[in-house]
């Protein structure tokens, strides 16, 4: 049984290239125009997520403080995001006199980049992936160490205390925590034996790594999801632009449509690690099935695998979003101290058990 | 795997530099431009800015960098072996006894770090 949403999909892509392999002779020139097409609308499809996920970010805020949230423009405030993105089109973009001016102009390029290669390896639905790299992992997890580069560019270029101060607390959290999202995702490597983002999806076709692969790879889910938080700045780990004391830290001096750059890859960041996350421990497109119930596997499977996709993804982003309303704020020196002391340590010896598991034949 | 295969991230990267060269370009012209020596000044909370903003920072946040180059390095080494891992164990536990004394190394060097203090904020 093929799910819905993947045939329209693939049909789709494969009616257009023969359309442009009719069009023209070149199979070079086919094969950038699609890469092109491709490209356009993964931009298209980020904006609107961002916009998306900014509603989402508000609606969630407000039902957990127990508002109502954005609800004058459009149905239940949905175009509240659409408004605001207006009145940040119609801004004045202004460039401080004492900032470096080509580092300032330049650091919001990096950050929007970075953010949206970094979606590339990912595979949204069955047969549905962009760009399916035998090192996919290590592909995500160095591309998307370049955003420190953008930040600490951000914060020192701008010429502001509190820029400064925010830039370096960012960089030494984000390096920080790499290293245990890193220890984090070896341990599924090892279990799968593959580093390409399809390969690994494709080894949880009888259950999902988290079930298959007990304790060791929750923790390791575990380690990932906070790891990843503070990565991508959120609370409690968001040291970096903490309104109250930074007055948003390394975006302080930007203003109109380059604060929008920051957050268009602030919230594109937050879908890929969800989206990272789903892939390497829920499944990714994989459906839920249980051991021999025929009846239950197959209704899973009539779920489109795009559906069970987005699913995880969204449980996870609003799981992240949770944090922010729950956990209260960091200290510098406390937030070093969970990595080092905690985290790391804790990730290494994981991944020793990991292996011992994977030779023992633990896992199923 | 070709070279050609690296060809879609590149055109990913100048697609998505255009589109951010294009928002910011269209937004210069769409936004009023009204600049006045207060407004350009950088922003301090509302008191006139003292000095240079590119004071010196604490030593701390270096030598996280360090440690992060160091135990990163490691880290990396770890992905080839992982791939391969399945290759090594199944003739014999060597694959795993090397990459084990590998992490025990990293380990002392990791109880040497917290011994010294280095990562003691005040």
């Amino acid at each position: 049984m093929k799910p819905l949403l993947a045939i329209s999909f693939s049909s789709l892509a494969n009616s257009f290239h023969q359309w442009l392999t009719a069009m023209f002779a070149n199979d070079m020139a086919v094969m950038v125009t699609e890469m092109v097409v491709v490209g356009i609308s993964l931009i298209v499809f980020l904006v609107l997520l961002s916009f998306f996920l900014g509603y989402m970010e508000r609606k969630v805020a407000a039902f957990m403080q127990i508002r109502l949230g954005p609800n004058r423009v459009g149905p239940k405030g949905s175009l509240q995001i659409v408004a605001d993105t207006v009145k940040l089109l119609f801004k004045e973009g202004l460039t401080p006199d004492n900032a470096d001016k080509f580092l300032f102009n330049l650091a919001p390029f990096i950050m929007v980049i970075t953010s949206m290669l970094v979606v590339a390896p990912i595979a949204f639905a069955r047969d549905f992936q962009i760009w399916d790299i035998s090192i996919g992992v290590l592909y995500v997890s160095s591309v998307s160490s370049i955003t420190v580069i953008g930040i600490l560019m951000a914060g020192w270029s701008s010429n502001n205390k509190y820029s400064l101060l925010g830039a370096m607390r960012s960089g030494a959290q984000i390096v920080s925590y790499e290293l245990s999202i890193g220890l984090s995702l070896i341990s599924i490597v090892v279990l799968s034996g593959s580093l390409s983002l399809g390969d690994i999806v494709n080894s949880q076709v009888n259950g999902w790594w988290i079930f298959k692969g007990h304790i060791p790879v929750v923790i390791a889910f575990i380690v990932f999801i906070i790891a990843s938080t503070a990565e991508i700045n959120r609370a409690p780990f968001d040291m970096a632009e903490a309104e109250q004391e930074l007055t948003a830290g390394f975006h302080t001096e930007y203003a109109g449509m380059k604060f929008a750059m920051f957050l268009l890859s602030e919230y594109i960041n937050l879908f890929v690690v969800s989206a990272i996350a789903a892939t390497i421990f829920l499944g990714g497109w994989m459906p839920l099935h249980i051991g021999n119930w025929q009846a239950f596997n197959q209704a899973m499977d009539y779920i489109p695998s795009s559906l069970w996709f987005f699913g995880k993804t969204f449980t996870i982003i609003f799981i992240i979003m949770w944090f922010r309303w729950t956990f209260p704020r960091l200290r510098v020196d406390q937030l070093l101290n969970l990595e080092w002391k905690y985290l790391l340590p804790i990730s290494m010896v994981n991944v020793i058990l990991v292996t011992v598991m994977a030779i023992m034949g633990w896992h199923f | 795997m070709s070279n050609t295969d690296y060809l879609l991230i590149f055109i990913q990267f100048i697609v998505a530099g255009g589109f951010v060269t294009l928002v910011l370009f269209v937004t210069h012209f769409l936004g009023p431009k009204r600049k006045t020596s207060d407004k350009l000044e950088t922003f301090e909370c509302g008191i006139e800015s003292q000095g240079n903003a590119r004071l010196p920072f604490s030593i701390k946040y270096f030598l996280t960098a360090i440690l992060f180059v160091l135990f990163d390095v490691e880290v990396i080494f770890l992905y080839p072996w992982a791939v391969n891992f399945k290759e090594f164990s199944s003739t014999n536990m060597s694959g795993f006894i090397s990459m084990s004394i590998f992490m025990g190394l990293l380990l002392l060097g990791f109880i040497y770090i917290i011994k010294k203090g280095a990562l003691k904020w005040e």
